[in-house]
C-alpha cells in the first residue's frame, strides 16, 4: 500500500524579552540555577501574574507578519498538570481564544515550487523550568531560572506531507521570527524548538490517521530524523496488523529513535478554565497599526526584491533573504559596488566568503572582511586590475589579514597584466621554450593548451589577464 | 451514590492526593452528596447567557513595563524548601 | 482600653494619653491571658509588636499623625507576613515563613498599625466554623461551647474578646461577614478589585476579598482607607481613586432607598426576622425609604458558588507540592508518592474535599455541565443584583440565617454547613461591597444584619451603616468576662 504522511508543527519560540511573562525578572541564558525565579516564577502562596506589554507586542507583530487576524480580545487559561518543573501546578497559556488566529507562511519545495503552510494559531503562555539528573543520585534536581520565559506557541494546520517539508516550514519559521526579532533562535539553548503531530493514512483516504505528539525536537536535523523515525514506526505498526495509539513520544537522539513517555502515559485531562488572576487581554486597533509600522520587509518580499532588482535567480535571492543580516550586508556590498556588481557580489558572499565564515566559524558581524571591503574587491575585478582567480588570493589575504583589496594588491605587486605587448612576450618565450610540446600541440594534441597557459601565467606570476592570454596564445599557436 | 468509589479514585489521582481506605468511603458519600446538591444547576435555562469569569465588567488586563525588577534572592526563597541540593530544588528522580 | 474604638484610642494617642507601647502592652496581656481559652491567635509576634509600637511612638514624636499610627490589630492567617509564619491555618504551611509581606500588610504598616499576632482561621479560608483548622477550632467569645463562624474566626472572635482594636479578614462566600456577625462585630467586604489581593493567599480567585472587622462602621473607614487602593502587582485590582471614606460619614440618610431582599426572609427565624424588621424601623426614623425587592436567581447562589469556588480553589491550590516550599512527607518512593502523600497528608479533610469537587467540575466530560453552567448562573445572579440597584440604593437582609451553632454541630455534613453561607455569597458572586452590623440578640447570641451594595459603594454603605450605629448600640456590646 502506499501511504500518505500529515505533519503538522507545534512551535515554541521564547520571546526575545528581557524579563518574564508574568514577573520582572530577568530572562537571561545560563545563570546559575535558580537565581533568575523570584516568587512569582516559583509560584509563591500569594504571588499574582502581570503581564509583560513587550511580550503582547511581539505576538501582535508576529501575526501581522504571517497574515493572521488579532483577536481584539483573547483570554489566558491554566493548563492543570503536575510536574516538578511546573511550580503552580498550572501552565498559563491561552485555550479557547488565542491572540493570533488564522495566517500562512509559504515554503519552498525542492523542485522549486512554493507551498503555502496554514498557521491555525498562535498564543501567549509561559515556559516550564528545567529537570536536571546529573550529580543527583537517584533524584532529579530543579532549576527554575527558564520557568515564566515568554513562548509564543505557533501551530500549523496538519499541511505538510513530507518530513522535509517539515524542515522547510522550521527553517522557514526560523528565519521569520529573526527577522522579526522576537526570538534569538538560538536552538542549542532551547529558545526555538517543536513538537511534531504525526500520522500516516493510505494514499488516497480523506480521513486523518492516529497521531503521534514527537516532543521537543530542538534542531533541524532531529526534526527530520524523527520524523522520519516515526512514519517508519507508524506504517510497520499498521502493516502488521496494529493500530497507532495516540500518545506522547519523545526523540531521543542518541538511539535515533522515538518511544513513549513514561511520564505522560495516563490520558492527560488538564481542565482549561479561564486564569480568573488575569482579565481578558483588549488589543486595540490603533496599537496594532503602530506595530504594523515596525515590521520589517519579510523575508518573502526581500527575495522577490533582490530576484526583480538585482536579475538574482529564485535559490539565490531565498538564500541571501534567509538571514536578515546576510541580506543587509549583501545590499550594503551593493550599495558601495553598483547595481552592476549584484551578482558577483551575490556569488562571493555565498561562496568565498559564507564559506570562511563557516570554516572559521565566524557570525557575520566578526566577519574580518567588511561589505565596504567586499565591494573593493568586486570594483578591482571589474576594472581588470586583478583576475578572478588572482581574487580568490587577494580575498583570502584580505580575510587572514583585515586589509583592503587595493592595500593586498599594491603591497604584493598583484596588479593584472593587460598590456598586450607583455603578455604576446611571455607567450613568445613559452613557446621557444617548449619546442617539443609546441610541436606536439600543433600536430594536433589540443589539451596542451592548457599547459601553454599554465606557463605563461607561471612566467607572469599569475597576473596575465586570462581573457587577453587566452586569446593572444590562441592567435600565435595558430 | 453519584460517585462511585472509582470516580473519586480517579479525581483523586488527578488531584495527586492520597485517600485512605478509611477516608474513601466518607468522600464517596460527601463528594456524591455535593455533586447532586449542585445538580440542581441543569435545571436552570442559561440560554444565550454569556459565562462570567470576572466579578468586574469592562476591566481589562493592564500590561506590566518589560523591566527587570527582581534581583536574586534563592538563598532566602530556599529557606522554605524542604530539600535543596547545589541550588537547585531537589525531588525523586523523574523518569520520562 | 480594649473597648475603645479606633477613633477613641487615636486622640489618646495623639493626646500622649497613652503610648503605642503601653497600648500593645496592655492587648499583649490580654492576648496571653484571654487567647488559650478562645484559641483565636495562633502565631503571637510579641517582640514585633513591640518593636513596631516603639517605631510608632517614635514616629508620633517626629510629628507625624494618623489615624492608625500605632494602633495594634490582629492578621488574618492569610496574609503573608515577612519574616512571620503563615500558616493559612494548615499543616501543608506549618513551617513556611514568609519572604514577602502581602499589600495589605505592608499598607497598614505604613499607616502604623502594629500587628499584634496573626489568627486561627478555617484551612486556606475554606470553612464557616473555623473548624477545619490544623489548630483546632477557635471558640467565641459569647459562649465558648459555640463556633464563631468562619473563615476569619479567630479574627473575629480575638476583636470581640478586646484582644486587639481591629483585625483583617478575607471573604470569599461569607468568611468575614458571617464570622463577624456571629461575634457582634463589625465586617466590611469591599468591592472585588477594590483591595489588593497581593500576598493573600489565594482560595477562589474571582470570589476572595481583604477587608475588616472593627467596632464601628467609623472604624471599618477609618481601616479600608489604608487599605484599599490600586496595587500594581494584582492585575485584578482597580485603578480607581479612594474616596474619603471617614470624610464623607455623617451624611444624611434622607432619601435613601433600601430595598429588602425577600429572597432573605424566606424560612428565616421569626426572632431573626423581627431584628432585621427593628432595623428597617431605625432606618425609615433616620429618612430611608424602605420597599421589597426580589432577586429570583439568588437562591442558585450556593450550589454555583459550590462550583465556581472549588474549581478555582483546586487549581490555586495545586502550588502545595512539596518541592519548594510546605510539608514534604517523610520517605517518598517516588515521585508520584511525594505528590500524594504530601498533599493527602499536608491537608486536611475539607481542604481535599474542595479540591476534590473543583478537580471534578473542571474534567473532561463535567466542564460544561457544571463549571460552564455555574458561570452562566453566576451572571444570572449578578444581572438580577444590578437590576435591583436599578431602582434602590442598597439591599438589606439578614447576615446569617441562626446565632452561633454548637463547637461540632455540623462537621459532618458539609452541605448543611455550607448552607451557613447561604445570604452572603451573592454579594461574592457579583463582586459587590458589603456589610455586616450588630443588630441583636437571639437566645443570648449576637445576630447581624447585611446591606449590599452596588460596586464601589463602600461610601454609601459605610454613612448607612454609622447613621444606623448612631441612634443604636448594638455594637457596643460585649460577650461577658471580655469587657
Amino acid at each position: 500500500m502506499e501511504w500518505e504522511v500529515v505533519i503538522g508543527l507545534e512551535i515554541h519560540a521564547q520571546l526575545a524579552t528581557r524579563t518574564k511573562i508574568f514577573s520582572g525578572s530577568a530572562t537571561a541564558y545560563g545563570a546559575p540555577p535558580n537565581t533568575q525565579a523570584n516568587l512569582v516564577d516559583l509560584g509563591y502562596p500569594g504571588v499574582l501574574p502581570v503581564l509583560n506589554a513587550e511580550a503582547v507586542r511581539m505576538a501582535v507583530k508576529f501575526g501581522l507578519a504571517v497574515g493572521a487576524s488579532i483577536a481584539h480580545r483573547s483570554v489566558f487559561a491554566r493548563k492543570n498538570y503536575f510536574y516538578p518543573d511546573l511550580p503552580k501546578g498550572y501552565q498559563i497559556s491561552q485555550f479557547e481564544l488565542p491572540v493570533v488566529s488564522g495566517g500562512t507562511l509559504s515554503i519552498m519545495l525542492e523542485d522549486g515550487s512554493t507551498k503555502t503552510i496554514g498557521i491555525t494559531r498562535a498564543h501567549l503562555e509561559e515556559d516550564a523550568g528545567k529537570s536536571l539528573h546529573e550529580g543527583l543520585a537517584s533524584a532529579t534536581g530543579i532549576d527554575l531560572n527558564r520557568a515564566g520565559t515568554p513562548l509564543l506557541e505557533i501551530v500549523s494546520e496538519p499541511d505538510m506531507r513530507s518530513a522535509k517539508e517539515a524542515v522547510a516550514y522550521m527553517k522557514k519559521m526560523h528565519t521569520l521570527v529573526r527577522y522579526l526579532e522576537i526570538c534569538d533562535g538560538n536552538m542549542q539553548e532551547g529558545s526555538f524548538r517543536c513538537d511534531a503531530n504525526v500520522s500516516v493514512r493510505p494514499k488516497g483516504q480523506e480521513k486523518f490517521g492516529t497521531r503521534a505528539e514527537l516532543k521537543n525536537i530542538n534542531s533541524f536535523r532531529f526534526v527530520e530524523k524523527a520524523i522520519h523515525y516515526e512514519v517508519a514506526r507508524q506504517i510497520d505498526l499498521i502493516e502488521s496488523g496494529g493500530k497507532v495509539v495516540q500518545e506522547t513520544r519523545l526523540y531521543d537522539s542518541d538511539k535515533g529513535e522515538t518511544r513513549s513517555m513514561r511520564s505522560k502515559e495516563e490520558a492527560n485531562d488538564y481542565r482549561y478554565f479561564p486564569d480568573p488572576d488575569l482579565l481578558p487581554l483588549e488589543i486595540e486597533p490603533a496599537f496594532i497599526e503602530s506595530v504594523r509600522d515596525t515590521l520589517p520587509e519579510l523575508p518573502d518580499a526581500k527575495a522577490a526584491r533582490f530576484a526583480a532588482d538585482y536579475g538574482l535567480s529564485a535559490y539565490d535571492s531565498g538564500v541571501l533573504a534567509s538571514s536578515r543580516e546576510l541580506a543587509a550586508f549583501f545590499e550594503e556590498v551593493v550599495a558601495a559596488a553598483g547595481a552592476a556588481n549584484a551578482k558577483p557580489a551575490a556569488n562571493w558572499i555565498m561562496g568565498d566568503f559564507s564559506a570562511s565564515l563557516n570554516r572559521d566559524a565566524l557570525d557575520l558581524a566578526a566577519a574580518p572582511v567588511s561589505s565596504a571591503a567586499l565591494a573593493g574587491l568586486l570594483h578591482r575585478i571589474a576594472d581588470n586590475t586583478i583576475s578572478g582567480k588572482m581574487a580568490k588570493d587577494v580575498f583570502e589575504i584580505m580575510w587572514s589579514e583585515g586589509s583592503g583589496a587595493d592595500a593586498v594588491i599594491q603591497a604584493r605587486g598583484l596588479t593584472q597584466i593587460t598590456d598586450t605587448g607583455a603578455i604576446e612576450k611571455a607567450i613568445d618565450e613559452c613557446m621557444a621554450a617548449n619546442p617539443k610540446q609546441l610541436a606536439d600541440y600543433r600536430a594536433g594534441k589540443d589539451k596542451l593548451f592548457g599547459f601553454f597557459v599554465g606557463q605563461v601565467m607561471k612566467a607572469t606570476q599569475g597576473k596575465a589577464n586570462p581573457a587577453q592570454l587566452n586569446e593572444l596564445l590562441k592567435k600565435k599557436l595558430g | 451514590m453519584s460517585l462511585t468509589r472509582q470516580d473519586v479514585d480517579k479525581i483523586a489521582h488527578l488531584a495527586r492526593l492520597q485517600v485512605t481506605e478509611q477516608e474513601m468511603p466518607v468522600y464517596v458519600k460527601s463528594l456524591s452528596a455535593i455533586v447532586d446538591f449542585v445538580a440542581e444547576l441543569a435545571r436552570v435555562d442559561t440560554q444565550d447567557i454569556a459565562p462570567m469569569a470576572h466579578p468586574l465588567v469592562g476591566q481589562h488586563q493592564r500590561l506590566r513595563p518589560d523591566e527587570i525588577t527582581e534581583s536574586d534572592r534563592h538563598e532566602q526563597y530556599q529557606r522554605n524548601a524542604p530539600r535543596v541540593q547545589a541550588a537547585l530544588y531537589v525531588v525523586p528522580r523523574v523518569i520520562e | 482600653m480594649h473597648t475603645l474604638s479606633i477613633g477613641e484610642l487615636a486622640q489618646k494617642l495623639a493626646a500622649k494619653q497613652i503610648s503605642s507601647l503601653e497600648l500593645t502592652d496592655h492587648f499583649l496581656e490580654r492576648l496571653s491571658r484571654l487567647n488559650p481559652a478562645l484559641n483565636a491567635v495562633i502565631t503571637p509576634t510579641v517582640d514585633l509588636a513591640r518593636a513596631q509600637a516603639a517605631a510608632a511612638d517614635r514616629r508620633r514624636s517626629a510629628g507625624e499623625s494618623g489615624p492608625l499610627l500605632g494602633i495594634p490589630l490582629i492578621h488574618k492567617d492569610i496574609f503573608c507576613t515577612e519574616g512571620v509564619r503563615t500558616s493559612c491555618g494548615s499543616r501543608m504551611l506549618d513551617n513556611f515563613v514568609s519572604p514577602y509581606d502581602a499589600t495589605v500588610v505592608s499598607r497598614l504598616r505604613c499607616a502604623g498599625a502594629v500587628m499584634l499576632g496573626k489568627s486561627n482561621m478555617d484551612e486556606f479560608a475554606m470553612g464557616s466554623s473555623n473548624e477545619t483548622s490544623y489548630y483546632g477550632p477557635v471558640k467565641n467569645p459569647w459562649d465558648l461551647t459555640k463556633v464563631p463562624g468562619g473563615s476569619s474566626g479567630g479574627s473575629a472572635a480575638a476583636l470581640a474578646a478586646g484582644l486587639a482594636a481591629f483585625a483583617t479578614g478575607t471573604d470569599t462566600g461569607g468568611s468575614i461577614r458571617q464570622p463577624a456577625a456571629l461575634t457582634g462585630v463589625v465586617g466590611f467586604k469591599p468591592t472585588y478589585g477594590r483591595v489588593s489581593r497581593y500576598g493573600m493567599i489565594a482560595f477562589a480567585s474571582s470570589l476572595d476579598q481583604a477587608g475588616t472587622f472593627t467596632r464601628s462602621a467609623q472604624d471599618a473607614a477609618i481601616v479600608l482607607q489604608a487599605m484599599a487602593g490600586f496595587d500594581p502587582k494584582d492585575s485584578t485590582s482597580v485603578d480607581r481613586p479612594v474616596p474619603d471614606y471617614q470624610g464623607l460619614l455623617g451624611a444624611p440618610l434622607k432619601g435613601l432607598k433600601i430595598g429588602l431582599l425577600q429572597e432573605f426572609f424566606e424560612g428565616l427565624d421569626e426572632r431573626n426576622g423581627a431584628l432585621i424588621h427593628a432595623a428597617l424601623a431605625e432606618f425609615r426614623k433616620l429618612g430611608a425609604t424602605t420597599c421589597e425587592v426580589s432577586l429570583p436567581n439568588l437562591p442558585l447562589s450556593v450550589p454555583t458558588y459550590y462550583v465556581v469556588a472549588p474549581a478555582e480553589c483546586s487549581s490555586n491550590l495545586s502550588r502545595f507540592d512539596g518541592v519548594r516550599f510546605g510539608y514534604r512527607c517523610e520517605d517518598p518512593k517516588d515521585l508520584m508518592d511525594l505528590y500524594k502523600r504530601s498533599r493527602g497528608e499536608g491537608f486536611g479533610a475539607e481542604v481535599k474535599r474542595r479540591i476534590m469537587t473543583g478537580t471534578y467540575v473542571l474534567s473532561a466530560g463535567y466542564y460544561d455541565a457544571y463549571y460552564l453552567k455555574a458561570q452562566k448562573i453566576r451572571q444570572l445572579i449578578t444581572d438580577d443584583f444590578r437590576r435591583a440597584f436599578e431602582s434602590v440604593d442598597m439591599l438589606i437582609g439578614p447576615t446569617t440565617p441562626t446565632p452561633a451553632f454548637a463547637i461540632g454541630a455540623k462537621v459532618d455534613d458539609p452541605i448543611t454547613m455550607y448552607l451557613n453561607d447561604i445570604y452572603t455569597i451573592g454579594a461574592n458572586l457579583a463582586g459587590l461591597p458589603a456589610v455586616s452590623l450588630p443588630c441583636g440578640f437571639v437566645d443570648s447570641l449576637p445576630m447581624g444584619l447585611q446591606l449590599v451594595g452596588p460596586h464601589f459603594a463602600e461610601d454609601s454603605l459605610l454613612n448607612a451603616a454609622h447613621g444606623y450605629q448612631q441612634v443604636t448600640d448594638w455594637h457596643r456590646r460585649t460577650p461577658a468576662g471580655y469587657a
